[in-house]
């Protein structure tokens, strides 16, 4: 009797052991991210995390165009297909204010994340509306327009004997955007099939724009008042009409037809043996150090965005963080993703993988700064980035500065004031529209 | 033996002897048809109207207003929205008339007897064959200032097409002609060899030079089809989205149809997006009315 009792317990313990087991191997976690190489080392980093919990987590991607309809279509429809989202910073403004994120104030706070992660990363991937102390992210891939360029042309003694012959100081690492601008302009040789500078030109999404605000920021200049809204006198300020008249110039000195172009292109530039420099997010980087996709992978070298006149130097922040979706069913196994996903040992290696983590320790960390040659370079634009309007409205004010600035930049239409002042008019209608101004 | 035996029935019998009667065949077809082209088509058009005459954001979850005719009259008011319309019309005019004549001028070619008539017919088909969304990357490509065939082909230099704002819309349809000339081809290529042979010797026998052949014969006969084809190009090509969004973002070929998906999808400004399909909408329909119009009055000669 003793060992059919003690059977049967046995088998109830076993089955209760292996229910469980079951059940969290049933458990499932889906993030939404765009598709580039930072989403694939995302998925081998919550592999981790499945062989710990037994929770399997998946990294869904698409085409980075279709990023933001597909992720708001599924947002609108109130849709549970993705738990988790690596939304772009602007999203912030409309995925909070329109009930798509989950609010992580009181997460953020526990874990005192506000010490933890880089400054700007906070202010820009977590935080909103600016100043509110309300956060609706966790931010997870740092990034920010950073450059390549061809470190073999720049160190060949010929060239450095020609340009200090033309231009009076020595060709190196340019300092400030009219030293970039000198040295795109001395490497502009077309009938050598050689060209000075690779730059965002498309204008489908934020490319072109991101390009342009480093530049406009740098020189001093800000796309408006963020936290009031005012976009006369500031959007169309004269440093920022220098800065969007610089980036024109740079396009002079760009490779022929390079009127849609975007991450792709711009490393090809490089890839291809066609740029002295090119512009591009520094998570783009990882190709151009791999002898597979970048035959001049010896050569090239990386350097953070130059100054403006006055010595103000930003860069367009890119990144993301992550969001928990408000209508997944899985909302309580995705906040315990993320308290794994800020630990300082899933950071460490999540910067290990190739991730950007924004984790002030490890950003600060030797290990960090010369695990690649664009590290440092990363580590030093972090800390002066700027971001674009993260207000729900941002779509619309990004296609009405595209409008205006594209047929300048790349036609050659009117001036860099014309098209801002376009883009004031335009944005204070928009604004305006949307009861902005109380 | 079987049949034989059937068609002795009365046809209720022979239905039954069959298992369906033609009127439970028929609602099985028409029916499902029916429900599918009112769910998916008209409920969607009329649903869609209701919205025009809203403020609906596809991405607020605050309730839609009704604002009457304002959409519309912001629509109407905006200088984007008439320069989008005055470069589709442009468009139109330039990609269906080179379609036109590329396309009846390859049918009058292919339409006598010439070795592999039925292989060169064939590849001349090809491109209405592929993806649009493939053909605009493709002429991409073509167009490249650094790599492109096109520029060196034509002796152009660095010429950038699609970064150009004078050529960038010229260039998209040029790449349309490409695509759809085939079509104008193929149902030209039907009217003529519907034109009877006796007309021609006929002419040939009175010493009718090959141009008033043409002008008093191909062409009145073939002209009701070419009609045909005029209407469904006009219609595709005031639509057309995906070749120009994936070959260009020049603003100066940004067409009506790019605009509606950048209101609708990259903005969410639903209700605006439905008040501009409509008038979308009505534009084609009118422009289609007067062409059926004419077309009727061709066929009535």
């Amino acid at each position: 009797m003793r060992k059919i009792v003690t059977s049967v317990i046995a088998g109830i313990g076993l089955a209760l052991a292996c229910g469980t087991s079951v059940r969290a191997q049933d458990k499932e976690l889906t993030i939404f991210w765009a598709e580039w190489d930072p989403a694939n080392y995302l998925q081998e980093l919550v592999n981790d995390y499945t062989a710990e919990t037994g929770v399997k987590v998946t990294v869904q991607t698409t085409p980075w165009p279709d990023f933001q309809t597909k992720a708001f279509t599924e947002f609108n429809a109130h849709g549970d297909a993705y738990d988790m989202v690596v939304g772009d910073s602007q999203w912030l403004g409309a995925g909070s204010t329109q009930g798509h994120y989950v609010d992580l104030t009181d997460f953020f706070n526990q874990h005192k994340l506000g010490d933890v992660m880089a400054p700007a990363t906070i202010k820009y991937y977590a935080e909103y509306p600016g100043g509110s102390g309300k956060y609706w992210a966790i931010p997870l891939e740092g990034d920010a327009i950073g450059w390549s360029y061809r470190k073999d042309w720049f160190e060949d003694p010929k060239e450095k004997e020609a340009f200090k012959a033309k231009y009076g100081y020595d060709l190196d690492i340019p300092k400030t955007y009219a030293q970039l601008r000198d040295i795109a302009e001395f490497f502009h040789r077309p009938d050598q099939k050689r060209y000075g500078i690779a730059i965002y030109t498309d204008n489908s999404y934020d490319a072109m724009a991101m390009g342009v605000e480093s530049a406009i920021f740098s020189y001093g200049g800000d796309l408006g008042d963020y936290a009031t809204y005012k976009v006369d006198g500031v959007t169309n300020s004269k440093e920022a009409a220098a800065g969007l008249d610089m980036y024109k110039e740079l396009y002079k000195f760009t490779p022929p037809g390079w009127g849609k172009t975007f991450f792709v292109e711009d490393n090809q530039a490089i890839t291809g043996g066609l740029a002295a420099m090119s512009m591009n997010f520094f998570a783009f980087f990882p190709p151009l150090v791999n002898k597979a996709t970048n035959p001049y992978a010896d050569a090239t070298g990386f350097f953070a965005n130059p100054a403006g006149p006055d010595g103000k130097r930003f860069a367009a922040l890119g990144g993301q963080g992550i969001s928990v979706v408000s209508y997944s069913k899985n909302k309580d196994e995705a906040m315990k993703f993320l308290e794994w996903f800020i630990k300082d040992e899933t950071q460490k290696k999540w910067a290990e993988l190739g991730g950007y983590t924004c984790s002030q320790a490890v950003l600060k960390s030797e290990a960090f700064q010369n695990a690649t040659p664009y590290n440092k370079a990363f580590y030093d634009t972090m800390f002066m980035v700027k971001d674009f309007w993260a207000t729900p409205e941002y779509a619309e004010v990004l296609d009405q500065l595209n409008q205006n600035i594209y047929p300048f930049v790349v036609g050659g239409k009117g001036t860099a004031q014309e098209a801002l002042d376009k883009t004031a008019a335009d944005w204070k209608a928009t604004f305006t529209k949307y009861n902005r101004y109380k | 033996m079987a049949s034989v035996a059937l068609t002795n029935l009365d046809p209720a019998s022979r239905a039954a002897a069959r298992g369906w009667s033609d009127l439970t065949i028929r609602n099985m077809f028409i029916i499902p048809t029916l429900v599918f082209l009112i769910v998916f088509n008209i409920f969607p058009l009329i649903y869609s109207l209701g919205y025009s005459f809203t403020n609906f954001a596809a991405n607020r979850s605050e309730p839609w207003q009704f604002v009457g005719l304002q959409n519309y009259r912001e629509l109407l008011t905006d200088d984007h929205i008439w320069s989008n319309f005055v470069i589709t019309a442009k468009y139109v005019i330039v990609s269906v008339a080179g379609q036109m004549i590329v396309g009846f001028g390859l049918a009058l070619l292919l339409n006598r007897s010439f070795p592999m008539k039925g292989l060169i017919t064939t590849l001349l088909l090809l491109p209405m064959m592929m993806s649009a969304a493939v053909v605009g990357l493709f002429w991409q490509l073509l167009y490249s200032p650094s790599w492109g065939p096109i520029n060196y082909v034509f002796g152009l230099g660095d010429f950038a097409w699609l970064s150009n704002p004078d050529s960038a819309l010229y260039a998209v349809a040029i790449t349309d002609i490409w695509m759809w000339s085939p079509f104008v081809m193929l149902l030209s290529l039907a009217g003529l060899s519907a034109v009877p042979q006796h007309l021609y010797e006929a002419a040939a026998i009175d010493r009718a030079s090959w141009w008033y052949t043409f002008t008093r014969i191909t062409l009145p006969l073939v002209s009701p089809i070419l009609l045909i084809a005029l209407i469904f190009r006009t219609m595709e090509a005031f639509k057309t989205f995906d070749i120009a969004y994936t070959m260009t973002t020049q603003p100066t070929a940004e067409l009506i149809a790019i605009r509606l998906y950048k209101q609708a999808f990259q903005q969410w400004d639903t209700g605006k997006s439905c008040a501009l399909a409509y008038i979308v909408l009505i534009m084609v329909l009118a422009i289609t009315n007067l062409y059926v119009k004419y077309l009727n009055k061709v066929k009535e000669r």
